[in-house]
């Protein structure tokens, strides 16, 4: 297979994949089973491409390979165009990596209510096509459609496939993505009629249109229209509500996707569109950004802390961590936007394993909520240092993943905006607080919850059913004062009712059995920990591949690619 | 400073130092129970051969004429103008903390052995302590600002592990994540002098950063010399983060032992030191680690004279001691040497003393309550005999080691020769005085009197495992202090790092010097004989005491402190914030959605189903499309 | 001879269709006001060709009534069969479809 179609492959392979799985002849019990096998071996294929595209990657060559491109709308100049550089390659591998741990991770789940299990695998495989597709096309329409296509299989992962808020939290995904996705046609089209009073003929060719000078009024419009999209993916405060909701109502393979893959599409969005297409624009705007992506790390690292709800918490860090990969954008220094880079795989994995744990505490306790769980880790030591290392990389501890990336980004921004950065370097502790209280209160101390009695009665069955609602339902909201639970709105009046069925019944306290981790979730988060330890000591492979790309960014928005540091290197020996 | 030349010989083999425990701690952390029958052996053999090696390289590097090796291992971060090598420097200060790290480490480790032989969790135990004798060394071994603040985290990381490690306590999770994250707070600092290096120097190795640090302003010199302070305040539980430092004793006295006594609360004297072409461009800076110094000084002994936990008063004292570290090398060149050796003989003699503090809870059934002690001398003599050589070497006895660490750091401040170098110095001999009653306190306490035990108690000495190292710290506690100020001086050792040791001018006679501390420690002594040995120590504290004790016992109110000025309005805050974000934030887009859904069903309305209706509005709306067509070309 | 007359008389068509429509209940009746209007177009586009002598007009109102054949088709099929279901030829009767 030649080099340049590996990419075209990442996208077909697994759209084949999810139709045959969607269309699985048989009975339904076999056939679930083989939707499974059938959706890892697709992700495993996909996996292998992604290695193999990554070994046909030559990080000193041109800035786009792999290459490819078919004329698709020919009077509107639009092509199916794919190529990918050093950023979209490490999402891609990023992604080729996280689909066979979620499928494996989501073994065992059931679908709530009539569904089958075999729609979710086909979703899922649906969505890495759609994910390869968005990373990969260096077609600006092309991006817009895949930007879009995106949202439906995510939709029914979370609508179909989620907790007891299900439906509000899809709704609210979708809507909230659609409203940014709109406006950022408006700036899609905005940038055609741009490039074909300039060019003479439209395109949306990214080479092609980043090379025209755009008048700064327009560059300010068209960066709002895209930055608003990208805004609401990433999410950078305020436009983050509907993160917390997705992150806690998705199935946990769903809610690893969403916060470790399709929201990165924001911040990647920053950096390959916002920032090389709209240079001056994107300078006026910075310091603002660079406001919002602070405030997001400290209010949301806050906000983390005031979550009674696991699933929540961990998509509040998300937030606060995406104010961190904007931070390193925008600051305007390679070492900050390769760190960014760097943070977005590192982030993947590391609140990845940490979602995926976090599955696998609330499949045992069937709760949500803190306050039910303690002492876990007497019971289960495995899960509990899974937990463990997985909240390690979340606060940047040296020798996890996450500590190279948020070194770089706060390093990289210091010399170009020290004061956000020092703003910023507070959020650290304030991630080791959040991250340590969750901890403290579920593994530590005395077995409490639903540990409690947990070794003398019935349990021993696994997993609880997902469709009892009332077993896994955790109001969403329920920070601490339990009023605040009450949603405002009449939008919110049939979640309400659910969230009141769910709070009757208290978790099943006592008829589980607090298992230790088995062979299968060992395999989900051995190969993330070995990842996040890896790229903890030895990062500086994808360091390589990353920087051409980011350095080529830099030089288009004006800022020195070689780096903010001082010319003169005293390391030469002054001494 | 000296260049270091790449290392040739066994010197470049200083990465298996940190290699051998960390490979330790994968093994036992990794192989599950399979491990646990010979875990701790492992353990043991580990950092006994780090040791060993530790000495050979040693050796070798001493023969050396600039006695100082770098080993290059490999490109960390690199990009764009940030390079950050995985590097070693092995040099005499390193060594020294080296020797510290593994000697005392080795010793604790067989200790371990015997202290842990009853819990389920002694391979983990092993794991744990194995991943901080790994990340101790590479604090100090590493040759670049990145490299030790790894260390630095890493150590952090093993002690949140081992306080933590009877985790089912809420008391040990609880002080295990005071402990991380007032550390944290530190590493804030440490971090942004680590940019601040990169920004204005473009480097964060130490050549690099030493090499041009005489380029920068004075003010960013201050600034860098203030940040790594509060990075070393952290780590060493000095002013004002020390309030984490005593919990941290819920950990296994080993834990104590080793972490919080020996080797990871001097990292912070050992960044100052390792720092010093910085602190030596600053006076500001030295000013200011002077100020913490010896407040913290006074305030470790005054809350040390007040509590009745032994490991809290040796903890304590810890704190207190670190604060006569921080005077030593806040003073620059001339307490550079001082401040080192005191801190290798407190490794000594407060090992010993918490070793032999947990040979006195394995006596009696993990009691820390010293009035349930009393007459132990008899029953666990080995005990007391080392235990009371490490008490004799804290107070500073004549001719044992904290006598001449101590008076070295004393003498050190008087010859500043100004009105601050008699505070300074006075503040010392004070505190010393005050280390001397309560540590006598403790000794009364706990050897001296009657038994007052609880009656289920059953006294007994320790196996050899625990007093074969409790005894030879104890010799290391007699001896160190001699060996390292007069047979082979530390400060001759630790030229190339700190340059030739300036010879002191005395402006009092160090004589004079010696007998004024020896005399207010045995007045320290004396009191504590009349207010605690002749009296009859009740079971309980007494309630009604004066405002002064009361707040010793709670240690000067730093808690009370940290809870008014940032726990309570923390949380707070996190809770108005969830308020805000779910009513307010997440209000006006949940009311937005309701807006547009009330305005949608209420111009529903007009869609009545009745036909003529529509058929009505069509002609209006026909109506006025003519009208505006009319208007239009009329108009 | 002026155009102007037909013209008013296909305005007078006009109104008294779309006043039928808009007061008539009986569906039939409205239907035929319908049919009114649409004729009442047709003289209109006929007249037109007429003035301006090309044929696009005429055109036209050949289009206009196959549509309303067509229209005529459908039209008096959902009335018939609403007839059946309710026994009422009344537009006001079927207002089912509403909000």
């Amino acid at each position: 297979m030649s080099a340049s179609l590996y990419l075209v492959a990442m996208i077909a392979v697994p759209a084949v994949g999810a139709a045959v799985t969607a269309a699985l002849p048989g009975a339904p019990e076999g056939r679930d089973e083989r939707a499974k096998r059938l959706a890892l071996g697709t992700s495993l294929v996909v996996l292998v491409l992604a290695v193999l595209a990554a070994l046909a990657f030559d990080p000193g060559g041109d800035r786009f390979q792999l290459t490819s491109s078919v004329s698709w709308i020919p009077d509107f100049g639009v092509s199916f165009a794919l190529g990918v550089d050093g950023i979209a390659l490490v999402m891609l591998l990023l992604i080729g990596v996280l689909v066979p741990v979620v499928v494996l991770a989501s073994w065992r789940d059931t679908a709530p209510g009539e569904r089958s299990m075999r729609t979710f695998f086909a979703w899922l495989l649906l969505l890495e096509s759609m994910m390869v597709g968005v990373f990969a096309a260096t077609d600006v329409f092309l991006f817009y459609v895949f930007f879009e296509a995106m949202l439906v299989p995510m939709y029914f992962l979370i609508g179909s496939f989620g907790g007891p808020r299900r439906q509000y939290a899809a709704v609210k995904f979708f809507l909230y993505s659609l409203v940014g996705g709109l406006v950022m046609l408006a700036a899609v089209i905005g940038l055609y009629v741009v490039s074909s009073s300039s060019l003479g003929e439209g395109t949306f060719a990214f080479d092609a249109l980043r090379s025209i000078e755009i008048d700064p009024g327009v560059q300010k419009l068209l960066f709002l229209g895209f930055f608003v999209a990208f805004a609401i993916k990433a999410p950078l405060v305020p436009f983050h509500t509907w993160l917390p909701d997705s992150g806690a109502e998705a199935p946990i393979g769903g809610a690893v996707l969403l916060v470790g893959v399709l929201d990165k599409v924001g911040t990647f969005g920053f950096l390959r569109y916002c920032l090389p297409l709209f240079p001056d624009a994107s300078r006026d705007f910075a310091p603002w950004v660079l406001a919002l992506a602070v405030a997001g790390i400290l209010y949301a690292a806050l906000l983390a802390m005031g979550q009674s709800d696991m699933k929540r918490l961990v998509s509040y860090t998300s937030i606060s961590h995406f104010g961190f990969i904007a931070l390193g954008i925008f600051a305007f220094s390679t070492e900050a936007a390769t760190g960014a880079v760097l943070y977005m795989v590192n982030h993947g994995i590391a609140t990845g394993l940490l979602f995926l744990v976090v599955g696998m505490l609330i499949a045992r306790g069937g709760s949500r909520r803190i306050a039910d769980y303690g002492g876990v880790a007497s019971r289960a030591p495995l899960l509990a240092g899974a937990f463990l290392v997985a909240g390690l990389a979340s606060l940047a501890l040296p020798g996890t993943n996450s500590f190279v990336s948020e070194f770089l980004v706060l390093i990289g921004s210091f010399p170009t905006r020290p004061v956000f950065t020092v703003l910023a370097t507070v959020g650290i502790i304030l991630a080791a607080l959040y991250i340590l209280l969750m901890y403290q209160r579920t593994m530590h101390g005395p077995p409490r919850g639903v540990l409690v009695g947990a070794d003398d009665t019935t349990g021993g069955h696994g997993a609880p059913d997902r469709e009892d609602a009332a077993a896994e339902a955790v109001p969403a909201a329920e920070a601490a004062p339990a009023s605040e639970t009450v949603p405002a709105s009449a939008a919110e009046a049939g979640a309400a009712t659910a969230t009141a069925t769910a709070t009757e019944a208290a978790p099943r306290a006592g008829s589980l059995r607090v298992r230790d981790l088995d062979r299968r979730e060992l395999a989900v988060v051995t190969p993330l920990i070995a990842l996040i330890l890896a790229l903890g000591f030895y990062p500086q492979p994808v360091l390589d591949l990353i920087e051409p790309a980011v350095a080529a960014t830099m030089s288009d928005v004006g800022a020195d690619p070689a780096g903010t540091a001082p010319d003169t290197d005293p390391t030469g020996g002054t001494d | 400073m000296a260049e270091a030349a790449p290392a040739e010989g066994l010197a470049a083999a200083a990465w298996l130092l940190i290699a051998l425990p960390m490979a330790g701690a994968a093994v036992l952390l990794l192989a599950g129970r399979r491990a646990d029958r010979w875990g701790h052996l492992l353990g043991c053999a580990t950092v006994l051969a780090a040791f060993l090696l530790g000495v050979l390289i040693t050796v070798d590097v001493a023969g050396l004429p600039e006695r100082s090796a770098a080993v290059e291992l490999f490109t960390f971060i690199a990009t764009g103008s940030l390079d950050v090598r995985a590097g070693l420097l092995v040099d005499p200060l390193s060594l020294a903390f080296v020797l510290l790290i593994t000697g005392v480490g080795s010793l604790i480790h067989v200790y371990s052995v015997g202290y842990m032989a009853h819990d389920p969790g002694r391979r983990r135990f092993f794991g744990y302590l194995n991943l901080f004798v790994a990340a101790m060394l590479l604090l100090v071994l590493g040759d670049s600002f990145v490299a030790l603040y790894v260390g630095w985290e890493g150590v952090g990381l093993a002690s949140y592990l081992l306080i933590a490690f009877w985790y089912r306590r809420p008391a040990a999770a609880t002080a295990a994540k005071k402990a991380f994250i007032m550390n944290r707070v530190g590493d804030v600092g440490l971090a942004l002098a680590i940019f601040v290096m990169f920004a204005q120097l473009g480097t964060t190795s130490f050549e690099g950063v030493f090499g041009s640090v005489e380029a920068l302003a004075g003010g960013t010199l201050t600034a860098l010399g203030l940040l790594l302070l509060l990075g070393a305040c952290g780590k060493s539980g000095q002013f004002p983060l020390q309030s984490w430092l005593p919990d941290a004793m819920e950990g296994p006295t080993p834990v104590s032992a080793l972490i919080h006594a020996a080797t990871m609360v001097t990292a912070g004297v050992y960044l100052i030191a390792r720092a010093a072409p910085i602190y030596d461009q600053t006076p500001t800076a030295r000013a200011a680690v002077l100020a913490v110094g010896a407040l913290t000084l006074m305030i470790g002994a005054i809350a040390g004279c007040a509590y009745d936990d032994i490991k809290k008063v040796l903890a304590w004292s810890t704190v207190s001691q670190i604060g006569y570290m921080f005077l030593a090398v806040g003073l620059g060149p001339v307490g550079y040497a001082a401040g080192l050796a005191h801190l290798l003989t407190h490794g000594f003699f407060k090992a010993g003393l918490f070793l032999g503090a947990g040979s006195v809870m394995h006596a009696m059934g993990d009691q820390v309550d010293m009035r349930r002690f009393g007459g132990l001398a008899r029953k666990v003599p080995i005990t007391f005999v080392t235990f009371g050589l490490g008490y004799l070497a804290l107070i500073g006895f004549p001719f044992l080691s904290g006598y001449f660490t101590k008076d070295a750091i004393i003498e050190a401040a008087l010859d500043r020769g100004d009105t601050w170098g008699l505070v300074l110095g006075g503040v010392a001999i004070l505190g010393a005085g005050l280390t001397a009653f309560y540590m006598t306190r403790l000794m009364l306490l706990t050897f001296a009197g009657k038994a007052r035990w609880t009656d289920d108690q059953h006294p007994h000495e320790s196996p050899p495992v625990m007093t074969v190292p409790m005894i030879l710290l104890a010799v290391g506690s007699v001896g160190a202090g001699f060996v390292l100020v007069s047979v082979a001086p530390l400060a001759d050792w630790l030229e190339p790092v700190f340059g030739e040791p300036a010879e002191p001018e005395h402006v009092i006679a160090p004589a004079l010097v010696a007998a004024v501390v020896t005399a207010v420690a045995a007045a320290g002594v004396v009191a504590a004989w009349l207010f605690v040995g002749r009296r009859e120590v009740p079971l309980t504290a007494p309630a009604r005491v004066s405002p002064v004790t009361r707040a010793a016992r709670n240690a000067l109110y730093a808690d009370t402190v940290n809870e008014s000025l940032f726990m309570r309005p923390g949380q707070w805050l996190t809770r108005a914030l969830v308020w805000v974000d779910n009513r307010g934030v997440d209000g006006a887009v949940n009311g937005l959605a309701a807006a547009f859904g009330g305005s949608s069903s209420r111009l529903g309305r007009a869609q009545t189903g009745f036909v003529r209706t529509y058929a009505l509005g069509m002609l209006g709306g026909a109506v006025v499309v003519a009208g505006a067509l009319l208007a239009v070309t009329a108009g | 001879m002026t155009l102007t007359w037909y013209l008013v008389l296909a305005a007078i068509l006009f109104t008294i269709g779309a006043a039928g429509v808009l007061v008539r209940r009986n569906a039939i009746v409205v239907f035929m006001c319908v049919e009114l209007m649409l004729n009442s177009v047709n003289l209109t586009l006929v007249t037109f060709a007429r003035a301006t002598g090309t044929l696009d007009g005429q055109v036209m109102a050949f289009f206009v009534m196959v549509v309303a054949a067509a229209e005529v088709v459908v039209g008096l099929a959902i009335i018939m069969s609403i007839y059946r279901t309710r026994r009422s030829a009344s537009v006001d009767d079927a207002n089912l479809l509403k909000y």
